[in-house]
């Protein structure tokens, strides 16, 4: 906590001679002074307000962003649920977010509560370059250490796995010294023959139903423009075929239009009953 | 005729809410300290009340996706009841929102149907039917007389 104070008040000093800030600072300072120079330029443009604004910005952003890193703790992500079939192996990866470089002492923990259970026992544990895996636990035969820790995994693997395996596994790392936050839980649960997933079938139906919707639309829509099309080519037609007496022959060809627009909407209205009594069915 | 016209919509609205209640409220089946419906199981033991995702497998997808597929017809049907209204001519019928209110009352009752036939499989004996279930068959013959009426309903100016 200490180390959190002595930055700020630096920050708040402006730039003192000797003073290291801590790594997230470092970057943020320099964001910070390449901010005010450019506002000092901006300000040589404009009233120079909007360079008073954007260092004001820049200075709490550094502050709170300086501060934050510190407070935040570690953060450890596996899976939500594993799902596997009798006898399979499974692996229960767990890997962490954390504000600090990767430390040499990182640690993994993995502990298990089996279904119905209120206690958990802890079956694995990585310290020191070493992994240990406990000698009580149901899994201490079947266990093995797939993880990377500088690469920040820490993944495990359980072979031949059976219906008393069903449970609770939960990872808790450590990367000092960032040692706080909650671990993370990942529920396994084993089958003899695996299930669809929940909502496989309802997305199937409902999107068969809605894709069916959409091609009738479209197929209406498609054979009311290829009708259209057509009469249009062949009143077109007839026009080009009688090309004498424009006016006369437009005059025929007005009325025989109107006849062949009437017979169009007849037909339309007619696929429209037809498709939607299919449709109804 | 503005009256009839509200006395429309307020009962295909109704069909609506009574469609998303049911779809969405945990009260298909209700026994002492268990009550389920479409997309969780939810008991209170000892330990607390806790709900988890529901494993019955296929055919409660089957009742899943007819009841979401109602909800939709029917806001469809809503949605062209609206866009009819106003592009109409006089006279004419309100066919196209008729068939979607009708196709969504066939969803309900083929979900409902479903879910009857199968629930011996997965629901203890013990345990009587919820109220989202009722509302369900309930939504069924609301949607349907509304889908009869805007059928029969001719526009006038």
């Amino acid at each position: 906590m200490r180390k959190i104070e002595r930055g700020g008040s630096s920050l708040r000093q402006r730039g003192v001679v000797g003073y290291k800030p801590l790594d997230c600072e470092l970057l943020f300072w320099l964001t910070l002074k390449s901010i005010s120079s450019t506002s000092s330029l901006t300000s040589s443009c404009n009233r120079g307000s909007t360079g008073r604004m954007l260092t004001l910005l820049a200075l709490t952003s550094v502050v709170i962003l300086g501060i934050v890193p510190q407070t935040q703790a570690i953060v450890v992500y596996t899976g939500w649920e594993r799902h596997a079939l009798v006898g399979s192996d499974i692996r229960l990866s767990c890997s962490f977010f954390s504000w600090r470089w990767t430390s040499p002492d990182v640690s993994f923990s993995w502990s298990y509560r089996p279904d119905g259970a209120r206690d958990s026992i802890a079956i694995f544990h990585y310290a020191n370059g070493e992994a240990y895996v406990a000698k009580k636990s149901p899994f201490w035969d079947r266990l093995e250490f797939v993880g990377n820790p500088s690469r920040r995994d820490g993944s495990i693997v359980i072979k031949n796995l059976d219906f008393s395996d069903n449970g609770t596994f939960t990872c808790d790392a450590k990367n000092p010294p960032d040692i706080g936050g909650s671990a993370s839980s990942v529920r396994l649960l084993v089958f003899e023959n695996v299930p669809i997933q929940a909502g496989v079938i309802t997305g199937a139906i409902i999107g068969a139903v809605l894709g069916l919707l959409v091609l009738i639309v479209v197929i209406y829509y498609l054979m009311r423009f290829l009708v259209a099309r057509r009469v249009f080519s062949l009143s077109v037609s007839k026009h080009g075929k009688k090309g004498k007496g424009k006016e006369g022959s437009q005059q025929r060809q007005a009325p025989a239009l109107s006849a062949e627009q009437a017979k169009l909407k007849a037909a339309a209205s007619e696929k429209k009953k037809q498709e939607s009594r299919k449709d109804k069915k | 005729m503005l009256l009839l016209l509200l006395g429309i919509i307020v009962l295909h609205i109704a069909a609506l809410v009574l469609l998303f209640v049911s779809t969405i409220v945990s009260a298909w089946s209700v026994g002492r300290e268990y009550t389920s419906d479409l997309w969780t199981n939810c008991s209170s033991s000892a330990s607390g009340y806790h709900c988890e995702t529901a494993f019955t497998g296929e055919w409660i997808q089957a009742v899943q996706a007819p009841m979401i597929l109602s909800i939709i017809f029917s806001f469809i049907s809503l949605f062209l009841f609206f866009c009819q209204l106003f592009t109409l001519q006089k006279g004419g019928r309100f066919f196209l929102t008729g068939v979607f209110q009708i196709l969504a009352s066939l969803f309900v009752m083929s979900g409902a149907i479903i879910y009857t036939v199968m629930s011996p499989t997965w629901v203890p004996q013990s345990e009587s039917y919820g109220f989202a279930y009722i509302l369900a068959w309930v939504a069924f013959p609301l949607a349907l007389i509304s889908g009869l009426i805007y059928i029969i309903l001719r526009k006038r100016e």
